[in-house]
């Protein structure tokens, strides 16, 4: 197994994981969707397709593909969340970072349990931008709040909050 | 539910049907009138949300809702405007079997000339538990 000192290679680690764990989902790609961060705060990307449009008079985002994406995002966020919180916190505490990681190191995705979503406005044919928050994580239960913005991060055109099944030990 | 009689379900239908999403999903609107809609999406493999048991994503079960909700809600009295998603709560009850064909019906349950209150369910015909069922509201078209 191939060893490599954590200092440096955290970043390129991380990453190479949370893309692992986008690219484990196929509708995920499906939608194009991509993620970055800011330290372990998420912010998922969706990009405009025209085979997105749900009203072709304005025209406007689907409201399923806005509510697939709020729920992608919230689900992406707990499960890095949930795995930092477990498996990732000895694995950045190592001085040394197994460098064979794949989407297996993250346990089980979250299964949801109900999402809420609000649609506030529509949205333009515009690249999307969604975070989320967890906003409690238990042994099974985890409660997440996500937001999604095209131009204005303070202006959301869509909310959503669910709760999802976690499989956290 | 309002008494006038629905406007020309073969327009909502066509409305529906030529959309691009409900194209890249392949949805068929099934059914469609007096406020009630249903709809089938098959089974397809870019909807995977999770590869180890290949079930589709609940996004997707988001999507057949949403739209089947919002077909319903067009016909639920005459149409002067399209209608819009105010808010929709998907309940998830089990993953829905991978293959199967996914059927949505929606029935609107109270319609005001401000908002529409609609109630869906999502099956895939192999338990009598659905595999979603659905509450929204939506801005009136009447």
């Amino acid at each position: 197994m191939k060893k490599i000192k954590k200092v440096d290679s955290l970043d390129s680690l991380r990453k190479k994981i949370l893309n692992s764990l986008v690219k484990g989902i196929p509708f995920c790609q499906t939608l194009g969707i991509q993620v970055d961060y800011l330290g372990n705060e998420i912010t998922a990307h969706l990009p405009f397709n025209k085979e997105f449009v749900g009203n072709p008079a304005i025209p406007a985002l689907h409201g399923g593909v806005i509510g697939s994406f709020l729920e992608i995002t919230a689900i992406i966020q707990l499960s890095w969340t949930a795995f930092l919180e477990t498996e990732g916190r000895e694995l950045f505490d190592k001085d040394e970072v197994d460098l064979k990681m794949d989407e297996s190191i993250v346990r089980e995705l979250p299964k949801t349990i109900d999402i809420t979503i609000d649609y506030l406005h529509s949205g333009l044919p515009l690249e999307s931008f969604a975070r989320a928050s967890v906003d409690r994580i238990g042994r099974r239960y985890a409660s997440v709040s996500v937001r999604s913005w095209q131009t204005d991060p303070s202006k959301p055109f869509a909310k959503a909050s669910g709760h999802f099944l976690v499989s956290k030990s | 539910m309002n008494e006038n009689i629905p406007l020309a379900p073969d327009a909502v239908k066509k409305f529906f049907m030529n959309l691009p999403f409900s194209k890249f999903l392949g949805l068929t609107l099934d059914r469609l009138g007096n406020g009630e809609a249903t709809m089938t999406m098959p089974y397809q493999k870019k909807l995977i949300g999770d590869p180890k048991s290949g079930v589709i994503h609940g996004g997707v079960v988001t999507t057949l809702l949403d739209s089947c909700c919002g077909a319903a809600v067009m016909t639920a009295g005459d149409p002067k405007f399209p209608t819009a998603t105010i808010d929709l709560r998907i309940d998830y009850m089990r993953p829905a079997e991978p293959l199967r064909l996914i059927r949505a019906e929606a029935k609107c349950y109270r319609v005001t000339t401000s908002v529409v209150f609609v109630r869906a369910t999502a099956q895939d015909g192999t338990k009598e538990t659905p595999v979603a069922t659905a509450t929204g509201a939506f801005t009136s078209p009447f």
